[in-house]
């Protein structure tokens, strides 16, 4: 016969591991099922075909008339991204605008987050708070007040036409300056964040002894404050990227016609042509574009060093 | 150095000019007597006399705000698990995948989520007949989705932070664990539980990308119906939008901020 200690203290431990598993399981199973079970349906749908119907597409998986399960895959998805320069084009143009833009928050980001690192004890919380907040209203009133500053008669061309430095107004709007412009705003404090965190943790004794060993400001910031903060620039950097490649509110409200991103597109097939396999395929490719970057920003996220 | 503090500064100047200057010009045009929303014609706040009289925004703005509200409370209990999981338990099977599928809602394009989860429902209606149709119950499960990910982060760093030796205290005096969650860890991490309700409730009424995605007919958020008249042009009703929706959030995140500010010194 154990001890009635002994058990009492089993029973305890047994509640303890139910307790456990049950808050592991509650969120676990959550994101499985409505974050994790979709990605294997769009891996589904992207390989079936589009017909007319509800839902738009046929299934990969078919009971034939000997009663046995047959799959029939359609590539011609993923074909048709490969051969039709539209998509094509779509791709790469969001790479080369995500990296010029994720290039561009790093160079006004950086001496933000320097800043305020370096700013006094009592000055910093506000000065965060003040990058933080335009994060909080809404994303897309934020877009939309850069179609009245830079649209014909808006705000800027207004401003040149009085200062007479144009005689007509610019073509400002639905540019790739416009979508650059938009990306970089809207996604600016990503970048802060991270490097603020990195940056704000750094020991400023190894600055100083920098400084005696005869190293100038400048070569010091780059051999030691730029290493120091790898990881912020890597995060914030990750966070500006990935989102802005699939970005869709800021290309459909300021980009051009003609420089096309895969976020639109993917949004036309959906929306507009209806073509719900083409959509999906899309989003596959998009993903395993999208699959190194983001499993990087994981790696660092876990490590703790940022964020 | 003296040079160097002068260039930080102008940069952080210049960085902040940029991030303001397009809301305040949001701001004051919403106050324009004329329609034209950039040429000034003289001071008025018809367009929230207008603002009040659209009973499509109102509505919209409804849903957004009922979808938010369940949003958030269920994000901040999702999340909160998570974190606790993740910080306090140790090694345990499934831990890699739960950190992945906190993270990854963080990076992940808006349209593959909304795209994503607008299957699921399909197929789920398929197969169980549930959800029936789309509406709002599918767009707040979408939002629940990634908000919980935004939480579990924010609850996750505050509870790393967290002195440990305080939970062992209670512990050792005999306190079950169930009781030192609620009597200890809970109000010690009760400023990053109300900074990811916040979060949560603003990433909800702010989305349109998935909502678009996983609505259904009778169900417009206030960012559709937004989006929709953005795309004709600019409206000085949706400036005096702007406007309110700037003063509100504002005054919430200064009031919050000054909440944990408050707290600082435990």
């Amino acid at each position: 016969m154990a001890s009635p200690f002994l058990s009492r203290l089993t029973l305890q431990l047994q509640q303890l591991q139910a307790g456990r598993r049950l808050v592991v399981a509650v969120p676990l199973l959550w994101l499985g099922i409505f974050f994790g079970v979709p990605f294997l349906i769009i891996a589904r749908i992207s390989l079936s075909e589009v017909i007319i119907g509800l839902p738009p597409y046929s299934d990969i998986l078919a009971w034939s008339s000997q009663a046995m399960l047959t799959i029939r895959l359609n590539f011609g998805n993923f074909l048709l991204l490969f051969n039709d320069s539209l998509y094509f084009s779509a791709f790469t143009n969001s790479l080369r605008v995500s990296t010029i833009a994720t290039l561009i928050c790093l160079i006004i980001g950086y001496p933000i987050a320097l800043g305020i690192a370096r700013s006094r004890e009592s000055l910093r919380v506000p000065l965060l708070m003040l990058i933080i907040l335009p994060f909080w209203t809404s994303f897309l009133i934020r877009i939309y007040a850069w179609i009245g500053i830079l649209k014909g008669n808006g705000l800027i061309n207004n401003l040149l036409l009085w200062l007479g430095v144009i005689d007509t107004p610019l073509q400002l709007l639905h540019t790739d300056f416009a979508l650059l412009l938009g990306i970089v705003y809207g996604y600016l404090p990503f970048m802060v964040l991270p490097l603020y965190a990195t940056l704000s943790r750094m020991d400023h004794t190894l600055l100083e002894a920098a400084a005696d060993l005869g190293c100038k400001p400048t070569a010091a910031f780059w051999r030691v404050t730029v290493p120091l903060s790898m990881p912020g620039i890597i995060a914030g950097s990750l966070l500006v990227f990935v989102p802005a490649v699939g970005e869709f509110v800021i290309p459909d409200l300021l980009g051009g016609p003609d420089s096309l991103m895969i976020g639109k597109v993917l949004w036309t097939e959906f929306f507009s042509n209806r073509d719900w396999p083409v959509a999906t395929a899309v989003a596959v490719t998009l993903l395993a574009l999208l699959v190194v970057p983001v499993m990087l920003f994981e790696h660092y996220r876990e490590k703790g060093q940022a964020l | 150095m003296k040079q160097r503090s002068t260039l930080v500064f102008s940069c952080m100047a210049f960085g902040y000019a940029f991030l303001y200057a397009p809301i305040l010009s949001l701001i004051i045009f919403s106050f324009n007597e004329s329609r034209l929303v950039t040429v000034w014609g003289g001071f008025s706040t018809k367009w929230y006399g207008a603002l009040l009289e659209n009973d499509q925004l109102l509505g919209a703005a409804w849903i957004s705000l009922r979808i938010a509200f369940i949003n958030a409370c269920f994000a901040v209990l999702l999340g909160t698990l998570a974190a606790v999981a993740l910080v306090r338990f140790g090694r345990f099977r499934g831990r890699k995948l739960l950190a992945f599928m906190v993270g990854a809602p963080l990076v992940m394009p808006e349209v593959i989520l909304g795209l994503a989860s607008l299957l699921l429902f399909v197929s789920m209606d398929q197969l169980l007949g549930w959800p029936e149709g789309r509406g709002m119950t599918t767009i707040a499960i979408a939002h629940i989705t990634f908000s919980t990910a935004y939480v579990a982060v924010v609850v996750q760093s505050r509870l790393g932070r967290l002195d440990p030796s305080l939970e062992e205290a209670a512990m050792d005096l005999g306190a079950r664990p169930l009781k030192v969650f609620f009597v200890i860890t809970l109000p010690l991490i009760a400023p990053a539980l109300t900074a990811g309700w916040l979060l949560a409730f603003t990433l909800s009424l702010d989305d349109l990308v998935i909502a678009s995605f996983t609505s259904g007919p009778g169900a417009s958020t206030l960012p559709m119906v937004v989006y929709s008249s953005v795309r004709l042009g600019v409206s000085p009703e949706i400036n005096a939008l702007a406007t309110l929706l700037v003063l509100i959030v504002s005054v919430g995140i200064i009031i919050a901020g000054m909440l944990i500010q408050q707290k600082k010194p435990t």
